[in-house]
């Protein structure tokens, strides 16, 4: 059943292939010693001659050398042959080779088949010379009668929405939108915060550099900004994703900020004017450490620059009454308390995801005081109290007032921990290393830094964690067992005690510190199944969205047109979130930059005639590449979202569902050539 | 038991039953500890069917928890026992329900009725509650594992202050007080003082072998350590008959080596 679309575009030779003729051209390859040296390739190639349906049998050294895919070439062009077999190695590797091959003879690449006869034969049964060749016998015969049923197909191609939706506006996101936006794309930017920037932005410094975070990522965050190229939204989510690769049709909410943000110009004149005098609820830039009114800006370098109006605490929004000095003080007249949430639907023909991670909430690690002992800090609320635009004004400074003479950092907080996470978040050590030579410039303070091992893998790392040394930061290797404030001396007194075990020393030690930072891990965001779901991607056990290949895909996905970048995809530091950022826009610009993309010729079809209209197939796909036609009352199959995973096709109570390469003459002719042994094709 | 039968819950001894070695024999053969435990809930399985296994001794409890979970998680471990018992004609199938007293009181008792039977509030109580290294770990099957409150609850429903202690699952040493005593005296020490610092003037305890630690050794720590106080060391349900009406001398306030006679006063 091949649709009359595509027999249109066929060739000569195509057509030939159509007709009952089966000549079919049998190659064996050697592989060198790899099968050769298991298999008896002569007589193999000859039994191959007596096939029915073969017209011409071979052995070669190398079949996808040069000369080996001549042999082809010429074989189907001179014996006029009209399906091809080859027998060598795994179809994951050289499947499209010989189809190429095939394709420029003359041939349809899909009138072909694969044997492995290297992993499936000779390399698993080495010591069996003469059960690995007949095993080698069943396998071709298989693929001599199924090939005989194979009809041409045509690779369908579909056009590219060159646009791009990037989520999230951390520094991956940042980064991969510049990319894109600079080749001249389009981008949208959706971020769920106020402003971008990410963690990033929160943090006071970063390693090993000791640049300030702000004064690098400014730059970036000013440039998205005002690029041509860039949609940027924020406080904004995605709420749907339909459709596929090069065509994805999205629905973004934009959330009410209560201010028109075309009219707004950020002056913060309404924040000022607020009829709350005092900043006095929690901002959540700084963890709830810092104070804000309810219509505030997250930071001082936000971008965009346009304020925002919490319903929560603003008492126009809760009540409805207020003098509205805000709306007064507003020259532009920017401030709308009608405002309601915005959707708005967009097209883009990629995605790249970049929505970061969390920390880890130590509160679980019950026997290190976090919310118990008011002097317990986790890393990430120490960055806002050392950033200079941060809640004590860069101040260090203990919840008394006090400064800390004396601090303790303990490492792997919820990391390297089966009750935990068992991972390492990679980027902890560095950052302890960090935090410890600012506690040693800021305050002067006697630092103790408690781990397990010391990572500092990456380029510069390992001398910073000697000038830390050297700057007399005392490294204690061992697990910490507990923080308390139990005194039994007196110079434990009002402070907190540390106790660990000394590993190297081999001694137990109890170390008073007046601060204790927790280097918590990194996690997935706390909605990331939410988010991985609406995308169609596949995420791995620890919540993080999976790549396409641990090595070799670090930025694709199983779905094709959807990429990754930063800490959503696994714990990683800057330089590395910037780098898989630049890759994850790359990939998105071969796909766009093709213009077009072809899409696999295994789909699944419906025959209209046969559908009977049940809808059995619609809630099995794992694709949703199935509808319904409401007219037709047909079920109808998406040929770019189908991956031609079969399920339909087996599920379908009237068989109306057929799948090309699939078909049920081609799997009936493999399974009687493995199991017949020397039967004739038409029994 | 008194306390049970006065709070309308149904206690039988089990009959034979045998010492469980606790922590000590643990340490020495694994495996003679849970057989010997494991004879305990064979015994219990086959006399006193369907009936829970309450152990108001915290190390005896995790013995019976512990046991109960080799057994089902090792195989080896299990066959072992098995063929020990059967030495004796027992079978232990680990379906006895294992529960301390003061989870039993707790959940199937509940807050609300406890309080409505307190017929004397333990107002002049400051009261640091200790629950011992094994009512919560390794197993924390009915409390936090570090930072426990089911006690401090009962303990507030009676009338008592709670104080914030942090120490109450930390290590009174257990038996190695009686055999390398400077170690027991200075975990006695740690927790006493502790709780003194920080205005208690009562310890309550869940687990009889940290009661007797630190009431009976309560004197060697107070000379060893010049301590200038003294601290009465009680087990809950001590706390709990007293606030329910019984008097103190049934409830063997007059058997414990630390003088409790000032604390007693508050309560008329």
């Amino acid at each position: 059943m091949v649709s009359t679309a595509a027999k249109k575009n066929l060739s000569q030779n195509e057509q030939r292939a159509m007709s009952d003729e089966v000549r079919i051209g049998v190659y064996v390859c050697h592989c060198g010693s790899n099968i050769a040296g298991t298999i008896d390739v002569v007589a193999l190639t000859a039994y191959a001659k007596s096939l029915p349906g073969v017209e011409v049998a071979r052995e070669y050294k190398y079949l996808c050398s040069d000369v080996g895919k001549e042999l082809i070439r010429e074989d189907v062009k001179s014996h006029r042959l009209t399906r091809v077999v080859v027998a060598s190695c795994s179809p994951l590797l050289h499947e499209e080779t010989f189809r190429r091959v095939v394709a420029e003879a003359g041939l349809n690449p899909f009138c072909f088949q694969m044997v492995n006869i290297r992993e499936h034969a000779s390399w698993v049964h080495v010591h069996e010379k003469d059960k690995a060749l007949a095993k080698a016998k069943d396998l071709v015969r298989a693929a001599v009668l199924r090939v005989a049923a194979h009809e041409p197909l045509v690779k369908k191609r579909i056009p590219v929405n060159p646009d791009v939706l990037v989520v999230g506006g951390g520094i991956a996101g940042i980064q991969a939108a510049l990319t894109l936006a600079n080749a001249g794309k389009h981008v949208y930017l959706v971020e769920r915060d106020p402003s971008i920037g990410g963690h990033m932005a929160k943090f006071d410094k970063t390693f090993p550099t000791l640049d300030c975070a702000a004064c690098i990522l400014m730059p970036k965050m000013g440039a998205v900004g005002a690029h041509p190229n860039i949609t940027l939204w924020s406080y904004s989510e995605v709420a749907q994703v339909d459709g596929y690769v090069g065509n994805y049709k999205v629905t973004v909410k934009r959330k009410p900020r209560y201010v028109i943000e075309d009219l707004c110009i950020g002056c913060l004149q309404c924040i000022d004017k607020c009829i709350y005098k005092d900043m006095r609820f929690p901002n959540e830039f700084d963890l709830g450490l810092g104070k804000r009114k309810p219509v505030y800006v997250p930071f001082p370098q936000a971008v965009p620059m346009k304020v925002v109006i919490d319903p929560e605490t603003c008492i126009r929004l809760k009540t409805g009454k207020c003098k509205e000095t805000c709306v007064e003080a507003c020259g532009p007249k920017a401030i709308a308390f009608d405002q309601k949430e915005e959707f708005k639907e967009i097209e883009v023909g990629t995605i790249i995801i970049a929505t970061g991670f969390k920390t880890f909430d130590p509160t679980k690690v019950a026997y290190y005081g976090y919310k118990r002992y008011p002097n317990v800090v986790t890393g990430l609320e120490v960055e806002r109290l050392l950033n200079a635009a941060g809640p004590t004004g860069g101040e260090l400074v203990l919840k008394d007032g006090r400064k800390p003479k004396s601090v303790g950092i303990i490492h792997c907080v919820g990391s390297r921990d089966k009750r935990y996470n068992a991972y390492c978040s990679r980027v902890c050590c560095m950052y302890s290393l960090k935090l410890a030579h600012l506690m040693k410039e800021k305050v002067d303070a006697d630092v103790y830094n408690f781990y397990i091992d010391l990572r500092a893998f990456g380029k510069g790392y390992e001398e910073f964690y000697s000038r830390v040394l050297q700057e007399g930061v005392h490294l204690i290797r061992g697990n910490v067992g507990e923080v308390t404030d139990v005194a039994l001396t007196p110079d434990e007194e009002g402070r907190l005690i540390i106790r660990v075990e000394d590993t190297l020393v081999g001694v137990v030690r109890r170390i008073p510190v007046d601060l204790v930072i927790l280097a918590v891990g990194l996690e997935a965001q706390a909605d990331a199944q939410e988010v991985r779901r609406m995308f169609n991607i596949t995420c791995s056990q620890e919540g993080f969205f999976m790549e396409r290949h641990p090595k070799l895909a670090p930025v694709s996905t199983f779905t094709d047109g959807v990429f990754l970048a930063g800490c959503c995809q696994g714990p990683k530091d800057i330089p590395d979130a910037v780098a898989q950022a630049g890759a994850a826009a790359s990939e998105a610009l071969a796909l766009i930059d093709q213009g077009e993309i072809e899409v696999e010729a295994n789909f699944a079809y419906v025959d209209e005639d046969l559908c009977s209209g049940c809808k059995a197939c619609i809630s099995l796909c794992p694709y949703t590449a199935i509808t319904f036609d409401e007219e037709k009352k047909r079920a109808v199959i998406n040929e770019v979202l189908c991956k031609g995973c079969g399920v339909c096709v087996a599920a379908c109570p009237s068989s109306a569902i057929g799948q090309h390469l699939f078909e049920d003459a081609q799997i009936l002719g493999e399974i009687t050539g493995l199991f017949t042994n020397g039967a004739k094709a038409e029994e | 038991m008194r306390i049970f039968e006065e709070l309308g819950l149904k206690l039988t001894e089990l009959d034979d039953w045998n010492c469980c070695g606790a922590t000590l024999c643990a340490g020495v053969s694994k495996i003679s500890s849970f057989a010997l435990t494991a004879r305990n809930l064979a015994l219990a399985e086959k006399n006193y069917a369907g009936k829970d296994i309450v152990a108001p001794c915290s190390a005896c409890y995790l013995a019976f928890i512990k046991t109960k979970d080799y057994m089902q998680r090792y195989p080896d471990v299990k066959q072992k026992v098995d063929t020990a018992l059967a030495a004796i004609d027992l079978q232990c199938q680990g379906k006895a329900r294992v529960r301390h007293p003061l989870e039993v009181i707790v959940t199937d008792v509940g807050l609300e009725e406890i309080e409505a039977r307190v017929k004397k509030r333990l107002t002049g109580f400051k009261v640091a509650p200790y629950y011992g290294c094994q009512t919560t770990r390794p197993y924390a099957e009915f409390d936090h594992p570090f930072f426990p409150d089911s006690m401090d609850k009962l303990l507030r429903v009676l009338g008592a202050e709670v104080i914030d202690y942090p120490l109450k699952t930390k290590c009174c040493g257990g038996a190695i007080t009686s055999m390398v005593e400077e170690v027991g005296l200075r975990l006695n020490y740690i927790l006493v003082h502790e709780a003194h610092k920080r205005g208690a003037n009562a310890i309550s305890t869940s687990c009889p072998l940290c009661q007797f630690n630190l009431d009976v050794y309560q004197k060697k720590t107070i000379k060893e350590y010049d301590l200038d106080f003294s601290i009465p060391i009680l087990y809950f349900t001590q706390l709990l008959g007293l606030a329910l009406g019984i008097g103190a001398k049934e409830l063997g306030f007059g058997r414990v080596m630390v003088p409790v006679k000032p604390l007693l006063a508050t309560v008329e």
